[in-house]
Order: C-alpha cells, then structure tokens, then sequence
C-alpha cells in the first residue's frame, strides 16, 4: 500500500524537479505532463476516481496543449542561454528558500501526532453523489466557477489576439 | 425453442466461464493479475485481428466504391495459386512493415521520436478498458467510464504533438499544429453531443447506459437512444465529431495524402508509422464502439425474438455497421478545407449540440406525458432539432458562395 | 509513519520544487508552470485529508479540489495569453526584461 504511495511520490517529484532544471523547454514541458499524470495516479490511489480523470483530461489534455504552443509560439534562437553568475546566485537564494520552506514543512508534519484511522477502506464517493453536491450545496460556487472560465477564456483571447493591424501594416 | 434459449445463454456467458476457468489455474494470489492479463490478451488478440480486416475490407470496398477491384491476390504462401480473395493481405502488410528500414532523422529528438508512436498506441488501446462489449462483459467497471474515455482520447494530441515535434523537420512541426487544431476543435461537439445521453440517463458508467436502452415498444421498437429525436441528432453529430476526431475522410486534411506528403508523419518510416496506422484504427473503432454504446443500444437486440444470439455478437455486427458507414463516408465524399473544417466545428456543432442538450432536457422532464401529450412532445423535440438545423445551415455557407479560381494566362 | 504524512510530506516537497522552479528560472512559462505545481500540491493536500479526515462521506475535499483545477485551468490559460502578449512587445519572455509598463 505505502510502496505504491512511494512510487507515485518519486515519480511526481522527480519529474517535477528534472523538469525545472532542464534546458529545453519542450522537454521540460512534457516532463510537467508526466508529473500531472503522476498526480493523477496519486489521486486514483487515494480514491478519488472523479478528480483523477479530470485532472487528466484538464492538464494532461488541455493544459499541456496551452503550454506547448505557447513555447512554440514565443521560441528563442536555439542556442540555450548561458550561466551567468547572476542566475547561478539567484538559483542559490531560491534553493535556500526553498529548503527553508521545506524544513519547516517537513519539521511541522514529522512533530504533529495525527490519530487518525489509517486502517479504514477507502472512502467511495460516486459521480452520482458528486453531481448532486455540486447542483445542491455548492451551486453558487460552480456558476461562478462556469464564468470566471468563460470571462478568463474570452480575456486570454482577447489579450493573445493580434489587436493592432496598422503596425503589421508598418511592417510589411 | 428452450434448446436454443438455453444456447443462447450459454453462449453468452462462454467467455466469463472461459475466463474463470483460465484463473482457477493461477495460485490465489495472482489470480487478480491473471483476470486482467487475459482480459488485456483477450482484447489486444480481438482487435487486433479487427484491425486487420479493416483494413482489407477498407481496401476492398474502396476499390469497389472507385470502380476497382482493391487487393486480390495474397494468399497462403505455401500453396502455389491459392488467392483466397486477399484476406491475407494484412498479414503481407505486416511482414513488409516489420520489414522495412527504420529511419530515423540525424537531427531528430530520439527519444520523443520513439515514444510518439507507442504513446498513440498505447492511449488508443486503453479507451477500450470502458467499452461494454456484452452483456457483463466490461473490462473495467468505471463509475466516471465516459470521463475516462475522453480522458484517454484527449491524451493522444499529445503523442501528435511529439510526433511532429520530435522529427525536427518544419512541415512537420505545422502539420502537427494543423492535426491538433482540427482535434482540439471537433474535441468539444464530441463530448457536447455525448452529454445529452448522460443527462437523459443519469450515468457517466458505460454498462448503465448500454443497460438503460434494453426493451421495446410494442414487442418492436427497441428503447435505443438513436430512436428519439434528440439521440437521432446527437448521433449525427457524434458521427461527424468522431470523424474528424480520428482524422479520417472528409476530415482527413493533417495527412491528405494526395496533397501533402504525409504531415506530421513525414518522418516515421516501417513500423512505427505502421503503428501510427494502427493507432488511428484503433481510435476509430473505440469511437464507434462508444457510439454504439451511446446511441445504438450497445450490445441489445433489436428485436425481441432475436435475444437468442448472444449480446457480445450484437456488439460487433453493430460495430462492423458503424465501421462500414465510415468506410463508405471516405469513399463518397470530398475533403474540406481547413476554413470550412474550424467553421463547420465553431459555428454548426457547437451550436447546434448545446441545443441538443436543451432538447434532451426537455425530453427528460416531459418523460411522465402520456396519451396525446406524447405527440406534443415529440413534435416538439422534432423542431428543436429540425428548426435551428435549418436556420443555422443557411447561415453556414451565407454570402462566402464557392470560391472562384483565376489562373494566370501567359 | 502514516499514509497521510506521506501524503503530506509528498505534497510539501512538490510545493518547495515549484517555489524553488518559480523563484530560479527567469522564463515566464517555467515560472507559471511552478506555480501551477504549488497548485497541484495544495490539491494533494486536499485530497489527502478527504480520503484520511474525520468526514469522507461529505466529500468537501474532492469538490474544492474540482473547483481548483478548474480554477487553475483558467489561470493556466490567461497567464500563458500574457506570456504571448509579452513575446510579441519584446521578443523575449525573459521576467526581469519584462520591467516596463510602456510597450
């Protein structure tokens, strides 16, 4: 049970971290895909049936996509740019932040006793039971979830769009 | 009639019992593992030897719809003169394919340009988990089946986007871009023409809803989604989402063979673009197997007094329809253009199947009318569907006539 | 040591990469995608304590956590949009270049 737990962990960090430190940005790009599916595979551990195939079907199929051609769409020359002392300094100050945060964290989790029940089966909640929360209690919250995603989508739109025509004019 | 009743039922559980009695063989503790592997095996082996009869008969009814004779010649090796009407032409294709030089590009990314292939392969494989080939007979038993599916669909775009990428070669990379802006388009009618039935319904859970569309009115009419207005509709949308999904004629403009030279496959060459190939077949066939799930009363009988023939034969001859009616799509009508294809999908489907939902909520809440009621309703649901279908298709086309050709004169 | 402190531990170590990713790289796309894992640690959190918390059958973990990819989608959405609209002012999505309010 926790072996499996172990594995999903490494593969996710792993990615996760190989995709930060990697040069290429199509390569690191897909390696975010694989730590998104490895967090699938996680929630699909825990149970949660529903939120790991949306989250495959958000991140690994349309997320994914957005930032792919967002790489296209804004490449650079080729050559990788170089280490300088400056990025090499700033990776040292975020590294010492992040470990700090990571201590703490770490330190907070392994000091907490938690009685919880470890021993229960998994909790199963059907889509059915899902639906009928998120039409009942918190059918506020998704309409506004439903149109923040239409005025995001419309915004990004607008705000990728071409929006002035005279200056390719300019150009040409 | 009890003897062939009693068949009947046989025959439908044969392939549980088989499988059942395969893992009694297994020690306990992995009989888990072997009930999946045969099921995996059980799959692969099925559609595999589909797949290649698609093909062969895809060939052949092409030809015949070109007024050709299509392959005709393989036939057993060993025996001198034996033809056998070409089957065994899939069988030659794969010698060949496995054959063939594998070439990859000197600049190419070689690990993506080797993963494109299996990743297709192996996503367009995993759709079927969910599919309910028969009665009781589901590989997987999903409650968010549908979800699933669709999560699996979508992540093949990705294996595209590789493939062209990974090739370092620029028509490749644009047909890519091409192939994926055509599938993430028609990505939104498919599921929008998938949502009514879960609606109507009340289940994302595949096996209900093939489970929901059991009886028949009148001793006759089965209880088949595509047999109401709005699953009539939906049906014709979800074919011609599931068309340009799985790339293939009149949609088939990221690999027009006659125009380009292969688009973002350029690169691939022996058996990985054979499993390319593979891919798209078997993305097909679990989009028509999902269709005949949704719309065509998966694996019922059509009739009442023909229940004897098991449901997991249904399944196929239904699935052998739906292929047919694809094949003969691409052997009838032309390719679009990549302007009337995004139009088709932004200003048509789109539209057209989210008031396809209002209609199957309509039918849904006019479920408990009776009497002459029943004619109400369906007149109504018939002009929900026929109405916007008119007013929309007129403006599809308005004032953009066919395009006008000059050619240059010396 | 419990599932839910590995789950926890798992989740705290994703965030601390994507906070690391985010405050290192100078490309904005890097940058938005460690966020978008500090996000995806704060879902894990979430989803842990639903599957080992008190009350599962309420289901308030998975909801918030559907809500928070949905969310997260259309943060993903914008923020790349702006990245695109930074490229074309200046040809470069490096973040300290990105200093001016004038385009």
């Amino acid at each position: 049970m926790n072996l499996a737990l172990i594995l999903i962990s490494v593969l996710i960090l792993g990615s996760a971290a190989v995709a930060l430190a990697l040069r290429n940005l199509i390569h690191s790009a897909l390696l975010f895909v694989g730590c998104w599916a490895g967090i699938a595979a996680f929630y699909l551990w825990a149970g949660a049936e529903f939120v790991a195939f949306a989250q495959v079907l958000i991140y690994v199929g349309a997320v994914s996509m957005v930032v792919l051609f967002a790489v296209l769409l804004t490449r650079q020359s080729d050559a990788a740019e170089p280490m300088n002392p400056d990025s090499f300094s700033r990776f040292m100050r975020a590294l010492v932040a992040g470990g700090g945060v990571a201590g703490i964290l770490v330190g907070a989790i392994l000091g907490t006793p938690m009685d919880v029940s470890t021993a229960g089966p998994a909790p199963t909640l059907t889509v059915k039971e899902i639906g009928g929360q998120l039409m009942g209690p918190h059918a506020a919250a998704l309409l506004i979830v439903g149109l923040l995603l239409t005025v995001a989508l419309l915004g990004a739109v607008v705000i990728a769009a071409v929006d002035r025509p005279e200056k390719s004019e300019d150009a040409s | 009639m009890s003897v062939t009743a009693e068949a009947g039922t046989f025959l439908e559980r044969a392939p549980l019992v088989l499988r059942d009695a395969v893992v009694q063989w297994f020690p306990a503790p992995l009989q888990w593992l072997a009930h999946h592997l045969i099921t995996i095996v059980a799959i692969l082996a099925v559609f595999g030897v589909f797949f290649a009869f698609t093909t062969v008969a895809e060939r052949k009814l092409l030809g015949r719809l070109q007024n050709r004779l299509g392959p005709n010649r393989a036939g057993l090796p060993w025996i001198k003169g034996s033809k056998l009407f070409g089957l065994t032409q899939p069988f030659a294709d794969a010698v060949k394919a496995l054959t063939k030089e594998d070439i990859v590009p000197a600049a190419a990314d070689k690990l993506l340009h080797f993963l494109a292939p299996v990743l297709v392969v192996a996503f367009s494989l995993m759709t079927f988990a969910v599919l309910p080939f028969g009665r009781n007979l589901i590989p997987v038993e999903l409650d968010a089946a549908l979800l699933y599916f669709f999560a699996a669909g979508s992540a093949t775009e990705l294996a595209i986007f590789m493939a062209g990428w990974a090739s370092r070669n620029k028509y490749s990379l644009l047909a890519a871009m091409r192939a994926l802006a055509q599938v993430i388009s028609y990505e939104l009618p498919l599921m929008l023409s998938v949502v009514p039935v879960v609606l109507v319904v009340g289940s994302l859970s595949t096996s209900e809803i093939a489970l929901a569309q059991g009886g028949w009115t009148f001793g006759f009419l089965p209880h088949w989604h595509v047999f109401t207005p709005w699953g009539f509709f939906g049906f014709l949308l979800f074919l011609v989402a599931a068309l340009a999904e799985s790339n293939r004629a009149p949609f088939d403009l990221p690999e027009a063979e006659s125009e380009l030279i292969a688009g973002h496959l350029t690169e691939y060459s022996g058996f990985k673009y054979a499993l390319f190939f593979m891919a798209e077949y078997f993305g097909l066939t679990a989009l028509s197997g999902l269709g005949v799930t949704l719309f065509l009363g998966g694996w019922q009988a059509p009739f009442a007094f023909l229940e004897f023939i098991p449901s997991y034969a249904w399944f196929m001859l239904k699935l052998i329809g739906m292929i047919g009616f694809f094949i003969w799509a691409r052997g009838t009508l032309l390719r679009l253009r990549i302007d009337q294809l995004t139009r088709l999908a932004w200003q048509f489907m789109v539209p057209l199947a989210l008031i396809n939902l209002g209609n199957a909520a309509f039918w849904a809440l006019t479920s408990g009318w009776s009497g002459p009621l029943q004619f109400v309703r369906w007149g109504v649901s018939i002009a929900l569907v026929v109405g916007p279908f008119i007013l929309l298709g007129r403006g599809l086309n308005g004032g953009r006539g066919p395009r006008t050709y000059r050619y240059a004169t010396s | 040591m419990s599932p839910l402190q590995l789950c926890l531990l798992l989740s705290s170590l994703l965030f601390c990469v994507g906070l690391v990713g985010a405050l290192a790289r100078s490309n904005t796309i890097l940058v938005l995608l460690g966020v978008e894992l500090m996000l995806n640690a704060a879902n894990i959190n979430f989803i842990a304590f639903w599957r080992y918390g008190p009350n599962p059958a309420a289901g308030t973990g998975v909801l918030f956590v559907l809500f928070a990819i949905a969310v997260a989608a259309a943060e993903a959405a914008v923020g790349l949009a702006l990245v695109i609209a930074v490229y074309r002012h200046q040809k470069n999505i490096r973040l300290q270049e990105a200093n001016r309010l004038k385009g």
